[in-house]
């Protein structure tokens, strides 16, 4: 009869036990997704509060009552945020464009071709990998200056159109397609290049977008190259605008219209994740680092 | 025959590899030899293209440099940090985000949010939240006064505090990629193993001792090496934080020292940048030579 009392119990205290850890848990992750969270709300709330609402509370207030979408047509209308976006747009479209060109035919010369001195090209190749930009930037700056690229989507695009990582990864992918596959297309007399593009483009597609996600969201999110090369607003990107905008922006510190700048920079990144968030997450495991 | 049909196959590999070759030896290749020469390049004048002398100058010029060592003093605050507390929030997050199954997968896309943002634009928010003007408190200062502490200014104000925001916004900046890699890297233990531990009665703490962190030991250890890398070439958050002048605010870091050397109103020296940005590459590999060295004594692999 006890023994059967103390069975119970210990089922109890064990059922308890879990319940506790359970929660622990809960209120753990609950508290990180508010810090995540928080900043992305704060930055919503303030861009619709209005300019004399926001700078008359001494003490930030968690809400409003009056939104206003006046901060955004300020947003568009007192600085070229418009064209921030555009330029941001046309070298993101292009450096991706241009890049997936170039190691397309890299990989496929890697994985699929015989030539001589292959071997040894492929570990300098790899050897590039672990040069950080940060030692060769100073001479790209030299040499778009000298060359009288500075302002120009040229300058801002070209340095960035190789990714030894990424041509890795597209070898490793193309080396995966069977041979046989190669062999019958020769037999019917098909081209490399066109083998290269009927077949092996199709197939690698998985990694192909995944290494385009990861190249878009680069060049989204850029600061530091664009910021050494443009100096003409014409050719500013989202990054160096939102820092010309706090720099020097609606003359004095009107923060909501900031604050609706940011909010329209943030939200095209923030929608392809949640179209692709599966895709995305699965590709940074794979190849990304950032921080 | 057979030779010239070599050789024209040979032509076509090269040729496919053709344009990655010129773009890595136009902007890679090249910038590297010569990040070396203007390193050594005395007293070099980026409008005449002249120098007079070669040696150790520019060195000797940027380790005596007050705002560089300010900048490698505000680096290294930075990495011993954030790269063992990120890694170490990144590790618990992940191992209730692996314990759980209800609403798994809501925290994940929440956790992961900060990647896909501008560092620039969502560090601009951070300045706002931490901010103390004359006509605002700024939110923090209101938690904080709700706690009975006193407020202060994290953006201008002591040094203490400006360290604390921009550690904070680090670590909120580089955690969706350690929790990532480091959930994944939990669902990819063999389930057997914890099944015979629990057979066995081993207790819940033990089993994450013996078998959950070994196998996982070399992921984390990834994730350290890449956050040192990362940390040492701190830039862009910081911008996002206390603005272009670097200096002026006291927060610079050794990346930045190297772009202020370049370009802006204090740029115009690429020598000296040359020199900055070689001390910093000797740093990370040391310290990563150091990691290596350490893990091969205490990694299961």
């Amino acid at each position: 009869m006890e023994t059967v009392t103390d069975y119970i119990k210990i089922e109890k205290r064990a059922k308890t036990r879990s319940a506790i850890t359970g929660t622990v848990i809960y209120v753990l992750l609950i508290i990180w997704a508010v810090i995540v969270l928080f900043p992305f709300y704060w930055m919503i709330l303030t861009s619709v509060k209005s300019y004399s609402a926001y700078n008359s509370e001494y003490i930030p207030k968690f809400f409003t009552l009056s939104p206003t979408l006046q901060n955004y047509v300020d947003a568009f209308t007192t600085v070229s945020l418009a064209r921030y976006l555009v330029n941001t747009m046309i070298f993101t479209v292009a450096t991706t464009l241009l890049m997936l060109i170039v190691i397309t035919l890299a990989a496929f010369a890697f994985a699929r071709l015989d030539f001589r001195g292959k071997n040894i090209m492929f570990i300098v190749f790899l050897s590039l990998m672990m040069i950080p930009n940060e030692l060769v930037i100073i001479t790209n700056y030299m040499t778009v200056t000298n060359l009288d690229m500075r302002n120009s989507f040229a300058g801002l695009i070209l340095p960035s159109v190789t990714s030894v990582f990424y041509i890795y990864l597209l070898k490793e992918n193309f080396e995966q397609i069977p041979d046989s596959l190669y062999y019958a297309a020769k037999v019917d007399g098909t081209s490399d290049l066109k083998y290269l593009l009927r077949v092996m483009v199709p197939i690698s597609r998985p990694t192909l977008i995944t290494i385009t996600i990861l190249k878009v969201i680069e060049c989204w999110n850029s600061y530091v190259w664009p910021r050494l090369i443009t100096d003409d607003e014409k050719y500013f990107l989202v990054s160096n605008g939102i820092q010309e905008i706090r720099e020097n922006g609606f003359g004095r510190e009107n923060i909501p219209a900031m604050m609706a700048a940011v909010v329209v920079i943030s939200f095209p990144l923030i929608v392809l994740f949640l179209i692709f968030r599966r895709k995305i997450m699965e590709g940074v495991s794979r190849g990304g680092t950032k921080g | 025959m057979v030779k010239r049909k070599f050789s024209r196959s040979s032509l076509k590999g090269w040729l496919y590899l053709l344009p990655a070759i010129l773009f890595l030896g136009a902007f890679m290749v090249y910038p590297l030899i010569d990040v070396f020469v203007y390193s050594f390049e005395e007293g070099y004048n980026s409008a005449s293209q002249t120098y007079f002398g070669t040696g150790m100058y520019n060195y000797s010029y940027v380790l005596h440099d007050p705002y560089f060592l300010q900048a490698v003093k505000n680096t290294f605050i930075l990495v011993i940090i954030t790269v063992p507390l990120s890694t170490g929030i990144a590790l618990l997050i992940s191992i209730g985000l692996h314990s759980i199954k209800p609403l798994r997968e809501l925290f994940q896309t929440i956790f992961f949010l900060p990647y896909v943002t501008n560092t620039l634009a969502v560090g601009m928010v951070f300045m706002i939240l931490f901010k103390k003007t004359a006509y605002s408190e700024g939110l923090i200062n209101l938690l904080i006064a709700w706690f009975g502490g006193e407020g202060v200014d994290f953006i201008d104000g002591p040094y203490w505090a400006k360290m604390f925001v921009l550690c904070f916004y680090t670590i909120w900046v580089v955690m969706p990629f350690k929790i990532l890699i480091l959930t994944s890297a939990l669902s990819g233990v063999n389930q057997e193993y914890y099944h015979a531990a629990r057979v066995d009665g081993t207790s819940k703490f033990r089993i994450f001792m013996r078998i959950t962190l070994p196998m996982i030991s070399p992921m984390i250890f990834y994730l350290i090496i890449t956050g040192f890398i990362g940390a040492f070439k701190a830039y862009s958050d910081v911008v996002a934080l206390f603005g272009t002048d670097l200096n002026a605010a006291g927060m610079n870091t050794i990346v930045g020292y190297v772009y202020d050397m370049l370009y802006g109103d204090s740029g115009g020296y690429p020598s000296y940048a040359s020199a900055a940005a070689i001390i910093l590459f000797a740093i990370i590999l040391t310290i990563t030579c150091i990691n290596l060295l350490i893990s091969n004594k205490k990694i299961h692999y």
